[in-house]
């Protein structure tokens, strides 16, 4: 009864937005999002500026004309197009070979029962935590040590190679997507399964043509995570990589910091055009990269 | 919310027990066995490789005096002669803990309840929400090396938006002055984290189960009662994965005060230590393999106790 009485009184107030509660509200957030969005405001107002304009004026004052000149530049002087190829080709590999591999282990894990299941689960999820540099001395000596033919890797080890890096993503982004797989592996009822190994299907084909096609919002969305995790790497390419040439572009970043000496504007421009495909992805996929940061997070 | 639905599914095909899983097993044929080891063992081997056993290096080369260019036999075991130096002597260690405890201390307590509090107004029916959302999140995409650079046009002395903003007539250098800087660099750093804080709490607060509130409210509870009472213990959860992402956030930090000035000058950091022994001047792997098994003593401090809160359901089912 008191529940029917006090219902109408709740969604009266709902449908009547624009109390000055709600207006505040409104005002605050978009106050906040501006904040937010200041910096990068900024730093597009600086790259659409030239030097002389800037050196006579200052940042702060109104533009006298706008130009795309500082990208062209920036594009041109840091040699852009060859660094985003080195990012290319690192990271379309690691973050395809990760997809593969940590979905193997989530599909044993989650359809199999071993006494090391959860053991290795763990594993692999703690791994994935460690910081950084308590592992980085000992890989940069053990890439050394490492050699390989020098079809692989022109440097004839893993060291000053972008194997060795592809390498070293691979295995630490194993430990977020195997948790985040398995986890929504273990939601996909067992009957599947258990009717396809009925029918005499072979676990590969459990994996490959069940199992995986079911995963593919997962995928997706962790495609896009790694995606920005792998671009976005600075440590591991800046260790492990030696020959300034063949740096992914976010590592290379600090040599550009040299080239363009202290023209601001320049490096707002240099910096803009490396965020550039990061952010893309995040206009186009950001429902993917949302769900897979939340996907990480509810369990447990 | 996931671990409620999987539940029942995980205890079905256990219910008839040992006997289903030990025929299951058998019925494995030969080649299916061998794909299944493949698929768990190359995984694991890579994992257990780059990532596990370079750990394990870390604390054994910590023992050590060594210079790393040469072979293994110039390996000098001095036992616990690094950590004896690293806590008496070397002058860069206390400062760069200090700076690690102050960006952990800040990241807990401004991003976090920045990102809390506005995923509690964001949490309702509210136009524009998914602008909003998309405005907050967007630093989140940018690599720290960028933030560094990004925030170096704010930061500028000359010209920067800040000092301008200010009109100060005696320009701060906010990233030269090293009373200051590393409350600058923080800051720049907590743009970043803020957005994937209020994320996490926006999944935590849609995970709470509308009932609970209600219940409190009908009992009379205030809408900050409710949320302080109710909705923020139920969501200890989303918490524990908020402290582990923050404390691990600000061990890893390194990025940004590398390119700003390679963490020097006020900007000193565990991880810069560690990492200066390999691409910087000091080329001494013993000291920097102590300070790294420092951080990994301390981020297993959260680490178990997470895996213990993430596993421990799984094992009793």
């Amino acid at each position: 009864m008191t529940a029917t009485l006090e219902r109408p009184s709740v969604p009266v107030k709902k449908t009547r937005p624009t109390t000055p509660a709600r207006v505040a509200l409104h005002v605050f957030l978009i106050l906040t999002c501006l904040m937010t969005l200041a910096p990068l405001l900024w730093a597009v107002y600086a790259s659409l500026r030239t030097y002389d304009d800037t050196s006579v004026n200052g940042y702060f004052s109104i533009a006298k004309s706008l130009t795309f000149e500082n990208f062209a530049k920036a594009w041109e002087i840091g040699d852009l197009p060859h660094f985003y190829w080195n990012t290319f080709l690192i990271t379309v590999p690691a973050l395809l070979i990760t997809l593969v591999l940590s979905s193997m282990v989530a599909f044993a894990v989650s359809r199999f029962s071993f006494k090391f299941n959860i053991g290795l689960l763990m594993l692999f999820t703690a791994g994935n935590l460690l910081p950084q540099q308590v592992i980085v001395t000992p890989l940069w000596r053990l890439y050394r040590l490492i050699e390989l033919p020098a079809w692989m890797s022109e440097s004839e080890s893993l060291i000053d190679s972008p194997l060795g890096v592809i390498l070293i993503h691979i295995a630490f982004q194993m430990g977020f997507c195997t948790f985040v797989l398995s986890n929504y592996m273990k939601t996909i009822p067992y009957e599947l399964t258990e009717a396809a190994r009925v029918d005499g299907a072979s676990v590969f084909r459990q994996y490959w043509q069940l199992t995986l096609p079911l995963c593919r919002p997962v995928l997706a969305a962790l495609a896009t995570l790694e995606f920005t995790w792998i671009y976005n790497d600075f440590l591991w390419a800046l260790v492990l990589i030696q020959d300034g040439d063949k740096m992914p572009v976010t590592s290379a970043l600090q040599n550009l910091k040299g080239t363009f000496f202290t023209d601001n504007n320049l490096i707002a421009a240099g910096s803009l055009l490396v965020a550039l495909p990061t952010l893309v992805v995040f206009f186009v996929l950001q429902r993917q990269f949302v769900g897979g940061l939340t996907l990480g997070s509810t369990k447990g | 919310m996931t671990a409620l639905q999987e539940k029942p599914k995980a205890v079905a095909p256990s219910g008839p027990p040992p006997r289903r899983r030990g025929k299951r097993a058998t019925a494995l044929a030969g080649t299916d066995k061998l794909v299944l080891a493949l698929m768990l063992g190359i995984p694991t081997f890579v994992h257990l490789l780059f990532v596990w056993i370079p750990t394990l290096g870390s604390v054994a080369l910590s023992f050590s005096r060594w210079n790393g260019i040469g072979g293994f036999e110039d390996i000098e075991w001095i036992g616990v002669g690094n950590y004896v130096e690293i806590f008496t002597e070397y002058p860069r260690f206390w400062p760069a803990v200090q700076h690690n405890l102050i960006w952990l201390l800040f990241l807990l307590i401004v991003p976090t309840s920045a990102g809390l509090l506005l995923a509690v107004l964001l949490d309702r029916e509210l136009r524009f929400s998914r602008i909003y959302q998309s405005a907050l999140y967007m630093p989140m995409v940018l690599s720290l090396a960028l933030v560094g650079f990004i925030w170096q046009l704010i930061y500028t002395p000359d010209g920067g938006l800040l000092n301008s903003v200010l009109g100060l007539d005696k320009p701060v250098d906010w990233i030269g002055d090293s009373d200051i800087n590393l409350y600058a660099v923080m800051v720049a750093a907590a743009w970043r984290h803020t957005g994937y804080i209020m994320l996490l709490y926006l999944a935590g607060l849609k995970s709470v189960d509308p009932a609970l509130k209600e219940a409190a409210s009908l009992d009379g509870a205030s809408a900050s009662q409710t949320f302080f009472r109710v909705t923020f213990p139920v969501m200890k959860p989303v918490n524990i994965v908020v402290a582990v992402v923050t404390v691990i956030e600000a061990l890893r930090a390194f990025d940004i005060v590398y390119v700003i000035n390679k963490g020097r000058n006020g900007l000193e950091l565990l991880s810069v230590l560690v990492t200066d022994n390999i691409i910087g001047e000091a080329s001494r792997i013993g000291r920097g393999s102590a300070v790294a098994v420092i951080l990994l003593t301390i981020s297993l401090g959260v680490i178990i106790p997470y895996l213990y809160q993430t596993f421990s359901k799984e094992n009793r089912s």
